[in-house]
């Protein structure tokens, strides 16, 4: 079997005395839709930030593409190429849907200070492309012709796509979504799940989902990880997770268990 | 409040309209640019008015009229030429074609503007040396918004570095340290002086370098730090300096910056005999308060000009993105792979340069580098110029930093005198204050008026930009680390 694309060893993050994520071993395989799901409080945000670098984690190692990354500050796991989304939309809400893209791009992009200031040809050069790409990009995520839209003017669902659209800008081997579903009515929820899986077609993204979706959990993932208290309780297809029973403990306890 | 007196004076609008017989359905049946001239007119008619009531009357009033209206009226943004807006630079070349000639119009040997008429209340037109000393102010306050503006790191000792770069031009164009004899393109200087001279155009460029490595040496521990920490570590380090300045007298016995005396007198700039011959450019520029004022005038405007064009530059290059992207949401930018530390250290240094190019250009045209000019008020009030005018916006920035500037040094000399005029003692028909009121004292606190005046009714700034009000009037998007952990009720959809 290939070398996993990200793997964690024995991660762990405490806030004080509170264990959020208890020694997690987790690998995404390369090219897998893989789902993270869990009850509320389950610790799953919290592994995302630690994959993402935005949490140092107290124990244990983040290894992305067979380089170790722990502790390393977030942009470095960006340029290694971990995009994400944020499960409270974190979109520069005063920058357009162009600029949001463009930002994404930053460390795709060269230009220094004193060639800036200058306007070299190189730069003028990569400018334009960038702008062009990312028009490309916000077309490609259904934002066609909203591209001098302020981000807070765009309706929700927009949002998220233009969410996606700049952690695409980054040029990510693996995309990270946190509950990208959260508050979309069933049909953009149903188009969202074919987006995520023409991601993978189209792009040769890895995704890592985190979901309370089970429609699409089910729909699109090729494995799935349950956290609860921060544990992980469960891995495998999304069928041998529907009848696995410390699963259907941790979302309905244990009377649901007993009555089954 | 504000609404208010709005509609009081729409209402005073509208009555004068149907007192000339024009209703209000053949008002707005006018063409847009009728009914802005028509508005325009009866504003400019209103400020002529008080001019003649209340000023001192001059012909040329009528062609200061004439060109704001020309500037006003039309809309010159919407001029395009083979599909490119090129009428939106109109306005900003007006403006600085009225810069460049105006010590031809409102300056004689005497420093003051004979031809020209004197407002109500203000006075005079500004002198050349406030005039000047506008420049320098414009440069310092487009340095600040480097920091406060695009990148939102409130700075409260940029101070700092305006003292940096004054003292670079002490060291380097004095004769301070006599203990050695270096010359380098020195030019007015007196034959026979020691210390080291090196050419002002030099100077500058090099006082700028200096400063923006302390901005990197002073922003390499504290720009870890987020909003009020920074603010008030920035704030000990704009107080550290200065003090570092009036007692360098005796670093170790050695006299670095010569103590509460300062550093007297730095070279000016000039071109040299040469030049002074063959294009008739000042050989130099001589000492303060002199006929010189004017090519002082000129040189910090093409500084400020340099300044503007980079300002410009920058916001819309990667690096600006990055900044306004780190005030918008500092993890959110971190996660697209913005380098935090790098990207803000950039724009400290990059404000810090332009605070040094300032400072040196003040201690040459002042002819001195004192530690008593270098006090926090100092950045208060540049941080007043950039929030007044507008953050984040240069045309703002610059209009704050003039005003500002002008109020400072002259404007509320003025207010004092003619209210006194008027109303003083010696002057009126009734008198409001037994003796004389002295405005310029209460300078800070008609600053904090004035500041606290545009925050309730324009939190923007005057000439604000489009960014910077939304942000003002919903909030930015930055909350600190920890609100990641608390996960959000979920969709009903959970299983």
């Amino acid at each position: 079997m290939d070398e996993p694309l990200l793997q964690t060893v024995v991660l762990r993050k405490e806030f004080g005395g509170l264990v959020a994520v208890d020694s997690v071993d987790f690998t995404v395989p390369q090219g897998a839709i893989v789902s993270l799901i869990g009850p509320n409080g389950a610790g799953k945000t919290t592994f995302f930030n630690m994959l993402t670098g935005v949490y140092k984690p107290t124990a244990g190692r983040v290894v992305f593409a067979g380089e170790d990354l722990t502790n390393l500050p977030p942009h470095v796991f960006t340029q290694r190429g971990i995009g994400r989304t944020f499960q409270n939309i974190r979109l520069f809400q005063n920058m357009t849907a162009l600029e949001n893209v463009l930002v994404g791009m930053h460390c795709r992009l060269k230009g220094k200070l004193f060639e800036s200031v200058l306007h070299t040809p190189r730069v003028k050069r990569e400018e334009r492309a960038a702008r062009q790409h990312a028009r490309e990009l916000l077309e490609y995520s259904g934002l066609r012709r909203k591209d001098r839209e302020f981000g807070r003017n765009l309706s929700y669902g927009d949002q998220r796509r233009l969410e996606v659209a700049r952690a695409l800008a980054t040029e990510p081997k693996l995309l990270l979504l946190d509950e990208p579903t959260a508050g979309m009515n069933p049909q953009e929820t149903a188009e969202f799940t074919s987006f995520v899986a023409r991601l993978r077609e189209d792009r040769g993204l890895t995704v890592l989902l985190i979901e309370h979706d089970m429609r699409v959990v089910m729909g699109v993932s090729d494995r799935v990880t349950v956290l609860d208290y921060g544990e992980k309780i469960a891995e495998g297809t999304p069928g041998e997770i529907q009848k696995n029973e410390r699963v259907i403990e941790a979302y309905l306890g244990t009377a649901a268990v007993s009555l089954s | 409040m504000r609404r208010r007196i709005r509609a009081a004076i729409s209402g005073l609008w509208w009555r004068a309209l149907s007192a000339l017989g024009l209703s209000r359905e053949r008002w707005l049946a006018l063409p847009h640019t009728a009914r802005r001239a028509v508005k325009a007119t009866v504003w400019v008619g209103i400020g002529l008015l008080l001019v003649l009531g209340l000023g001192v009357w001059k012909p040329s009033a009528l062609a200061i009229a004439a060109v704001i209206l020309v500037l006003v009226v039309p809309r010159y943004d919407r001029i395009t030429f083979r599909g490119r807006r090129v009428g939106k630079h109109f306005i900003p070349l007006a403006v600085l074609a009225i810069a460049v000639t105006y010590p031809f119009y409102a300056y004689n040997s005497n420093g003051v503007s004979p031809s020209l008429p004197q407002l109500p209340v203000f006075g005079t037109f500004p002198l050349m040396s406030t005039m000047v000393n506008m420049g320098i102010f414009v440069i310092m306050a487009l340095g600040l918004n480097f920091v406060v503006g695009y990148a939102g790191l409130l700075d409260l000792g940029y101070v700092a570095f305006y003292a940096i770069g004054s003292y670079t031009a002490g060291w380097l164009a004095s004769s301070q340290f006599s203990q050695v004899n270096v010359r380098f393109g020195g030019i007015g200087v007196i034959q026979g002086l020691t210390g080291i001279h090196i050419s002002m155009w030099l100077v500058l460029p090099i006082a700028g370098i200096i400063t923006a490595i302390g901005g990197i040496l002073i922003g390499l521990p504290t720009l870890r730090l987020r909003g009020d920490y920074l603010a008030i570590v920035t704030l000990g380090f704009g107080e550290i300096l200065p003090l570092v300045a009036r007692n360098g007298d005796s670093l170790g016995g050695f006299n670095l910056t010569n103590g509460t005396g300062g550093i007297t007198p730095i070279d000016p700039p000039g071109f040299g005999n040469w030049l002074h011959h063959h294009l008739s450019l000042p050989a130099n520029y001589g000492a303060l308060g002199t006929t010189f004022d004017r090519d002082y005038f000129w040189t910090v405007l093409v500084l400020v000009l340099l300044t503007i064009f980079t300002s410009a530059r920058l916001r819309d290059s990667r690096l600006g993105r990055a900044w306004i992207a780190i005030r918008e949401d500092e993890i959110a930018a971190a996660a697209m792979g913005i380098p935090l530390m790098r990207t803000k250290t950039w724009a400290y240094a990059t404000g810090a340069f332009f605070g040094g190019v300032a400072g040196a250009f003040y201690a040459s045209y002042n002819g001195s580098s004192n530690p008593d000019e270098f006090f926090f008020q100092i950045s208060v009030l540049i941080l007043v110029m950039v929030i007044l005018g507008g953050m984040g916006n240069i045309a703002g920035v610059i209009f704050g930093a003039c005003f500002i500037t002008y109020l400072n040094l002259e404007g509320l000399n003025n207010i004092g005198a003619w209210l006194n005029n008027h109303f003083g003692p010696g002057g009126s028909n009734f008198e409001l204050w037994h003796k004389a009121l002295d405005v310029p004292q209460y300078e800070y606190g008609i600053f904090g008026v004035i500041l606290v005046v545009v925050m309730l009714f324009r939190p923007e700034g005057l000439i604000p930009n489009r960014r910077r009000a939304a942000e003002f009037h919903e909030g930015v998007h930055d909350e600190p680390l920890y609100d990641v952990v608390h996960d959000q009720p979920v969709t009903e959809g959970a299983a």
